[in-house]
């Protein structure tokens, strides 16, 4: 008897995954088909770029500093060793524009602004405003959701790009003015090695792909919980958690299609 | 419909991504060295390019000219066809050599012009003819080896 219940469990824990998945993605078409309202009244859409993109700024260009940072002592330390250090202003960038940027980027954005989306559309359901929308005719995905996701699509590259230039300075400050690494090569070097198709270009698809990622999940989350306090702290930390594994895994997959040849 | 100071944070915010995208693309990036648009194409088959990749620069007498846009292999005769994009503003006699050359003893792998004395110039999609390929570790060794034996009865 525990067997047969054991299995039964499996089998609907199953039946539920495919079952939400597939209700994220009829979320998802129903969010881009009702996306006009968030271009007609951009003023919606700019509100949430204000909370989801200016509010995590200063978490972004603090981050971006320190990370730059770190990359430019141990790249230093490392560099040494083989007498390149001149080499240290093409690691820094490297790193920081195709990967570190939007990665990181993503995983602050996540957390910072997406677990505050799914909270916020998680208490809008609990408190039944978005049942009263409905009850007055309004769309809530048209007049709640796509603007969020209108949003962070937006945001999401412009933070990368101040992400990785950010990293780049805090590099600069730490190799060329606190150890002295020459300044010449320091940035030839780095233009040398940086593609602008190549590598920057394909930074900001990947930051764009992960803004929508990032959104999705949020807002779905948020959607999907259950109306209960319990139920909108548990979405908000499977926010977090979904997002997180999501950019790390949509990122080795764009890697391996980008850089891989 | 009014201003207020939410637009204004929105504005310097979207102000400053994009001048954050313009450094990376002029500062940290090549885009104020390397002009896409004007540049023609040319080609050349090697017998052996080693470690070329594709994205690897063309330079002549050390000035970079151009970059590797594609390889392929030619089936018809078993070698290495290689495309470039050369800047227009850099014109090639028609007996023009190519090697690939390596920069420093380990660095990554190039292609050398040494221009020729003709006077007609090559034009886009034209091939240079006199290539020199790569060299390559393994055959050396085995030359020197084999000579070594050679010697050595």
């Amino acid at each position: 008897m525990a067997l047969v219940s054991s299995l039964r469990g499996i089998g609907s824990r199953v039946v539920n995954a495919v079952w939400r998945i597939g209700y994220a993605t009829r979320f998802f078409l129903m969010t881009l088909y009702y996306s006009g309202l968030s271009f007609r009244r951009f003023r919606l859409t700019v509100r949430e770029i204000f909370f989801s993109g200016v509010m995590s700024l200063i978490i972004i260009i603090v981050a971006g500093m320190f990370v730059g940072m770190v990359l430019g002592l141990q790249g230093y330390e490392t560099l040494k060793r083989y007498g390149s250090e001149s080499a240290l202003g093409s690691l820094v960038a490297l790193s920081l524009v195709r990967e570190l940027g939007p990665v990181l980027a993503a995983l602050l954005f996540a957390s910072r602004a997406g677990s505050a989306m799914t909270a916020e559309i998680g208490l809008m359901k609990a408190t039944e405003q978005i049942s009263a929308m409905e009850m007055m005719a309004v769309n809530p995905i048209a007049r709640v959701v796509a603007p969020r996701f209108w949003a962070g699509v937006i945001s999401m590259p412009l933070l990368a790009a101040l992400f990785s230039a950010m990293g780049v300075f805090g590099g600069y400050v730490v190799g060329v003015v606190l150890i002295g690494v020459d300044e010449g090569s320091f940035w030839s070097q780095m233009q040398g090695a940086v593609d602008f198709r190549h590598d920057v270009m394909n930074g900001v698809i990947k930051s764009v792909v992960f803004g929508v990622a990032v959104t999705v999940i949020s807002l779905f989350e948020g959607y999907d919980a259950p109306p209960t306090a319990e139920g909108v702290s548990g979405a908000t930390t499977r926010t977090v958690v979904e997002s997180s594994l999501a950019i790390l895994m949509l990122d080795f997959m764009l890697t391996a299609f980008m850089f891989g040849e | 419909m009014e201003r207020s100071t939410l637009d204004l944070w929105v504005g310097v915010f979207v102000v400053a991504g994009i001048a954050a995208l313009v450094v990376l693309a002029f500062k940290v990036g090549n885009l104020s060295t390397y002009n896409v648009s004007d540049s023609y194409s040319l080609q050349a088959n090697f017998s052996n390019i080693g470690g070329l990749k594709a994205q690897a620069s063309i330079k002549s007498a050390g000035v970079l000219v151009g970059r590797v846009t594609g390889i392929s292999l030619d089936t018809k005769q078993y070698e290495a066809k290689v495309m470039m994009s050369i800047d227009s503003r850099y014109q090639f006699p028609k007996d023009t050599i190519g090697k690939i050359l390596t920069s420093g003893l380990l660095g990554e792998q190039y292609i050398g012009l040494d221009p020729g004395g003709d006077t007609v110039m090559l034009k886009s999609g034209d091939e240079i003819k006199q290539t020199q390929s790569a060299v390559v570790l393994e055959d050396m060794i085995g030359k020197f080896l084999y000579n070594k034996a050679e010697t050595g009865k």
